[in-house]
């Protein structure tokens, strides 16, 4: 994707190709007084990969959260794939979306969380078979054969029957990738999945997602603090200050010649 | 005051009738007390305050009445509305819903202590809500909260005595009678005492063994 980043343009729209798949429409989210979102317009388009970047508190994870309906919107709106996340069409008038809408939108996203979020009360194999099983419908034994594959895939092929507390945490956000992957999602939402891990173990998990990012079309956007992965692995980046997105470009351009002075200062700072 | 063993020998036919009787009680006014709680502790949670406020209100009031009262209300009044069991029966359903006042809030607190990020994760995989309660939160949650569970049907097995006000023959009940008849207190009532505690203690160590495995 050509990054579109002219000075004047800072909204991080570059033209789309009709394969748009997330849209942000000013959306602006609150915590009380604090403007987390501010009238935020952005657009990913099928099968990118995008890495959002800023100070904490910038409203990054705030984005994704939006997506996966862990929290909604105070205005503006946000599709996937053209369908209304938080409203539906109704009588042709937009009105907040009830569950059963919502449900269906939402499939077509997964999440990693920080703190991988494995069901303690199962087993590896049922951590991922749960889902498939339960939402998709698959069979036990369809879901079971796809989940040893992904297994396969993260290392862990011969975890299938441990607890998740008897892995470590690299295993374990391991797992929560495949769980993850395992309702396979158009949409990847990836948030800070390798702060909580101690450093020996993050090369494991960022090789298992730099492998799905070039072996699958999945669309995955992500917030990290490791700038040599957001490098290895995005078209784009975009960085947010105070709500906004201030500059979005390639990595190249983001990370050798950034133009607003906050990236400058961010960038310095954590590189 | 003197011991008599042969006292005890002639307790001993009344006596194994109390400890079937307070065991029924304690096991089935278990059960009550787990069923009712859990109801309460989910309608706690109810969207509508019209649902949240009235649970409120009748659990704090059970809880925070006496359970002497309960029993004589349940023995006594219950009837005069033409709900009528046997005294036994009658305490068991005392028993039970006044200790599920108290499994509402050990409930309450096990949900609670299910960490958000367990809900999320349910959300991100679109679990329908109903199978985010089975599958997810509830194996979790009643795992935390057995040990005090266990705790609390000890603590209901040290209130059956009070069943003697409604005149139901546990082992309390069944010492006095023998008194009564035999004019011999002492043997009837410490072997009630010795019972009491060879039955506590024990299901106290389990629960603290059930509280290390379970707890992590």
């Amino acid at each position: 994707m050509s990054a579109d980043t002219s000075p004047k343009n800072l909204d991080a729209n570059p033209p789309v190709d009709g394969s748009e798949l997330i849209r942000f429409d000013k959306v602006t989210k609150r915590f009380g007084s604090n403007v987390v979102l501010d009238e935020l317009d952005f657009s990913v388009a099928s099968g990118k990969h995008v890495t959002l970047i800023g100070p904490s508190g910038s409203g990054k994870t705030t984005i994704l959260r939006l997506l996966m309906t862990l929290t909604s919107p105070d205005s503006g709106s946000i599709k996937v794939n053209g369908d209304y996340l938080t409203h539906e069409q109704r009588n042709g008038k937009l009105v907040p979306a009830g569950d059963k809408h919502i449900r269906e939108v939402r499939k077509n996203i997964g999440m990693v969380f920080q703190q991988f979020n494995l069901f303690p009360n199962m087993k590896v194999l049922r951590n991922i078979t749960e889902a498939p099983v339960t939402v998709l419908g698959l069979s036990k034994d369809e879901a079971e054969e796809r989940a040893r594959e992904l297994l396969d895939m993260v290392g862990l092929g011969d975890r299938c029957d441990a607890y998740p507390t008897q892995l470590s945490g690299g295993q374990q956000q391991r797992v929560a990738i495949a769980r993850a992957l395992a309702m396979r999602p158009q949409v990847l939402l990836l948030d800070e999945v390798t702060s909580a891990l101690d450093p020996e173990l993050v090369a494991g998990v960022l090789d298992v997602l730099r492998d799905i990012a070039r072996t699958t079309d999945i669309t995955m956007l992500c917030v990290t603090h490791e700038m040599n992965f957001a490098r290895d692995i995005s078209d784009r980046v975009l960085m947010f200050d105070a709500g906004r997105v201030i500059e979005s470009g390639s990595p190249d351009k983001m990370f050798t010649e950034p133009e607003h002075e906050r990236t400058r200062e961010f960038l310095s700072a954590v590189l | 005051m003197n011991w008599d063993w042969s006292a005890v020998g002639d307790f001993l036919p009344r006596f194994w009738d109390g400890v079937l009787t307070t065991l029924e009680a304690v096991a089935l006014g278990s059960v009550i007390s787990f069923a009712v709680g859990l109801v309460w502790a989910f309608a706690y949670r109810a969207p509508t305050r019209l649902v949240r406020w009235p649970v409120g209100v009748v659990t704090e009031f059970i809880r925070n009445t006496p359970l002497l009262v309960q029993l004589f209300f349940f023995y006594y009044v219950l009837p005069e509305w033409g709900i009528e069991f046997s005294a036994l029966t009658t305490g068991i359903l005392a028993i039970g819903v006044h200790y599920s006042t108290y499994t509402m809030q050990v409930y309450r607190a096990g949900i609670e202590a299910v960490p958000p990020g367990q809900w999320e994760a349910a959300t991100a995989l679109s679990l329908p809500t109903r199978r985010t309660w089975t599958a997810v939160i509830l194996p979790q949650a009643i795992r935390r909260v057995v040990p005090a569970l266990g705790n609390y049907v000890i603590s209901m097995l040290k209130d059956t005595p009070m069943f003697i006000g409604i005149g139901v023959l546990e082992m309390l009940g069944q010492a006095r009678l023998q008194g009564a008849d035999t004019f011999r207190y002492v043997e009837p009532l410490t072997v009630v005492g010795v019972a009491f505690i060879v039955i506590a203690y024990p299901a106290s160590l389990l629960v603290r063994a059930l509280e290390r495995r379970l707890v992590r």
